[in-house]
């Protein structure tokens, strides 16, 4: 991006607008109308999930997978970030800079809330306070605020700034949200906007975005990390490159039908799952618009980079634990192609046909069948299909998923005493509705919307090396980790 | 010859050269050496008994072996199994708790219960039978234990490791079943949740082998996989 001048002026244009436009809904990053630019971390309250962005407002969702307008926040401006510090919600936004007015003269100003619900009575932002202004020739325009409550010693940070000079870091009071008094800026970075910074292992990460920004479809956005021992850097990335000269790993860019992500918000979920919210530049799928996604967060040799949400398809379900496959309980069918012998191979090579479905289910019980895990070999009987399910709710980034065996109804449900089982078809009960998360080591977490009669949350286990169930989800076993292998 | 893998033998008839290498394999001692189940089993003690570090129980009554040719074991499947598990083969099968000597007569085999207790954390069936120089091949071994748990136990769960195939009881009512060509693992299949009696829990079970080594190992563990040690297995000739 050559200057945040474009920015503001498409936005002026065109993204305020889109903001306020209601179109049709269609294949999506997420449900609903997830309209949105410059996203901030999503923040949980009374179990909604609300963001803010650039313009006035932001999105409001039940569930995490179908969004709407409705998040309330004063101030107008640029690219806000949210965080959850006790009882209060803080929210930073650029007032001015980033080219709005024509220049880079930036302000940062942060307040509080001590809920995000418009209709409480609690609702309403207080102590308005700019935290950090740069006057618009040195080489820093204070627009893109980010925050980090340190984990390690509770201080509060906050990172801002655009590809007009140096991305900076400055100390916030975590009491407050106002700037500690004689605290100095820090360079940390340059060619970035949209920082982010979070906490794992001992090392801060700062991401930020690389790129051009509102160009919609032809935006380059995308989201890079360096990382440091120190939350005042310096941070360096894969390469050794500090991102005070470029520096920088790719999470995530374009893929799909979804072109330039930025505005990376971790979102953890907890019990290891953690997630990130960002912006595409351009949907394709709707007319270009500005979106919101949630996307799993994976770890790779202490890196973060991007998973994709669950895509539909037929599947193995693999344990962690035992390596063997999800499947139905039923008589084994040997296949043609057995004992050969160890000699000379003799006779024509021929392929040998795929066990034929029909064939082997005919005899297969036609009521509920057990559900066990047994060694992976290519059957009928350990295929699934899994789809989404329209108009059932979901969960952050994704809908509910129905789990059967492919080619038939057999649908894969929980049971009121914790176990699971399969039976002749789907109902659309809250019991054959399946959450599947992707964790952060690339497995996935497999959890029924409910069991009947309880709410407490279950997730697909294995109890023994064969033998599946239903129990607390426990982050540090593979018992309840899956791999999902494509057919 | 690993490769020799039990399901390969019986269908290695035509393969002279490997046959008599699996003659030789399985045939390495003597007869003449006397035949013993030490190092592997003790006779069990009129001393209750807690089960291992791990949870697992040692003593069992073991049945001599009843005579049951498989060539191979990929017929062991769900259905297969079930009806032979079910199939009563002496008097009072699925309920007796008998004493050690006791004997049963199947068709035309007198067979003796043995106490004992299992000086490795899983019993080995294929020894108790080769060492009373008994059928090791093709073959069914119907085992039986008593616990007193000091409470009552909800969400337990019986786990269970055999080869080749077995199916499991407890206190009459059908716990945990494993099917197929089988090796043993600790904690392979395990029950739903059940509940352990507080006092006296039978627990019942019957392993089915056709060519290969046979053993299994059993235990409780609780809701969280843990297991479940402060039951004690009761003393035996009691």
């Amino acid at each position: 991006m050559k200057s945040r001048i474009l920015a503001a002026g498409v936005l002026l244009a065109a993204a305020v607008p889109i903001l306020l436009s209601l179109g049709p809904s269609g294949p999506s990053a997420l449900n609903g109308e997830p309209y949105i630019h410059d996203p901030s971390t999503i923040m949980v309250c009374d179990g909604k999930f609300y963001t803010f962005g650039t313009g006035s407002g932001g999105l409001v969702s039940d569930d995490g997978w179908t969004w709407r307008s409705g998040a309330v926040r004063p101030g107008g401006g640029l690219a806000p970030d949210a965080i959850k510090i006790g009882d209060r919600y803080y929210v930073a936004y650029a007032s001015k800079g980033g080219g709005m007015s024509g220049g880079h003269a930036g302000a940062i100003t942060t307040m509080w809330t001590k809920t995000l619900d418009p209709k409480s009575p609690d609702f309403g932002f207080h102590d308005d306070s700019v935290v950090v202004t740069t006057d618009g020739v040195e080489d820093c325009d204070a627009i893109d605020p980010a925050f980090l409550l340190d984990p390690i010693d509770g201080r509060l940070w906050l990172t801002y700034g655009t590809f007009f000079g140096y991305i900076r870091i400055i100390e916030l009071d975590p009491k407050t949200g106002k700037r500690v008094p004689g605290n100095q800026p820090v360079n940390i970075a340059i060619d970035m906007e949209a920082t982010a910074m979070m906490y794992r292992d001992g090392w801060y990460y700062l991401l930020g975005t690389h790129g051009t920004c509102c160009d919609g479809a032809n935006s380059t956005y995308n989201i890079r990390v360096g990382r440091s021992r120190k939350v005042t850097g310096p941070f360096l990335d894969n390469m050794g490159m500090d991102t005070l000269k470029g520096g920088g790993k790719l999470v995530v860019a374009a893929s799909g039908r979804f072109v330039g992500p930025g505005h990376f918000g971790l979102l953890d979920l907890g019990d290891g799952v953690q997630k990130f919210s960002c912006h595409y530049e351009a949907d394709l799928d709707r007319s270009g618009r500005s979106v919101l996604d949630i996307r799993p967060l994976l770890w790779k040799d202490g890196w973060p980079l991007a998973g994709d949400n669950f895509q539909e398809g037929a599947y193995e379900i693999q344990s962690e634990r035992s390596g063997y496959a999800l499947e139905l309980a039923v008589d084994f069918v040997r296949m043609a192609g057995g004992m050969r012998g160890f000699g000379p191979p003799g006779g024509p090579v021929t392929p040998i046909p795929p066990q034929d479905l029909a064939e082997v289910s005919k005899n297969w019980p036609t009521g509920t069948i057990d559900i066990r895990i047994g060694d992976y070999m290519v059957r009928p009987h350990q295929k699934w299909t899994i789809t989404p399910v329209s108009n059932a709710g979901g969960y952050p980034g994704s809908p509910y998923f129905k789990i059967v065996i492919a080619g038939t109804d057999r649908t894969l449900t929980a049971t009121a005493n914790g176990e699971v089982v399969a039976v002749p078809a789907f109902a659309g009960s809250p019991e054959q509705l399946w959450r599947i998360d992707q964790l952060t080591d690339g497995a996935y977490r497999i959890m029924p919307k409910s069991m009947p009669n309880s709410t407490e949350p279950m997730a697909l286990t294995a109890a023994g090396r064969s033998t599946p169930t239903l129990a607390k989800f426990d982050p540090k076993s593979d018992k309840a980790r899956w791999n999902l292998r494509r057919l | 010859m690993n490769a020799l893998r039990k399901i390969v033998m019986p269908a290695m008839g035509g393969f002279a050269v490997l046959a008599v290498l699996a003659f030789r394999v399985f045939s390495a001692a003597p007869d003449d050496v006397p035949r013993s189940i030490a190092p592997y089993f003790t006779p069990a003690t009129s001393s209750a008994k807690a089960p291992d570090h791990e949870g697992f129980l040692q003593r069992w009554l073991l049945l001599e072996p009843i005579n049951k040719p498989n060539r191979t074991n990929t017929v062991f499947t769900d259905t297969y199994v079930r009806n032979v598990m079910n199939t009563e083969y002496f008097p009072n099968q699925f309920t007796v708790i008998p004493q050690s000597g006791d004997k049963v007569t199947v068709a035309s085999q007198e067979l003796a219960w043995h106490a004992l207790d299992s000086t490795n954390f899983n019993v080995k069936l294929f020894r108790f039978a080769y060492g009373l120089s008994k059928p090791t091949y093709g073959v069914i071994f119907w085992a039986v234990t008593v616990v007193n748990s000091p409470r009552e136990i909800k969400n337990a769960r019986m786990a269970v490791g055999s080869n080749s195939a077995s199916m499991w009881w407890l206190n009459g009512e059908e716990a945990v079943g494993l099917f197929g060509d089988r090796r043993m693992v600790m904690d392979d299949c395990v029950s739903k949740r059940l509940t352990l009696n507080k006092g006296r829990n039978v627990i019942r079970g019957a392993v089915i082998n056709g060519p290969g080594l046979s053993d299994f190992c059993v235990r409780f563990i609780d809701e969280n996989g843990e297991p479940i040690k402060d039951i004690i297995q009761v003393p035996v000739n009691k």
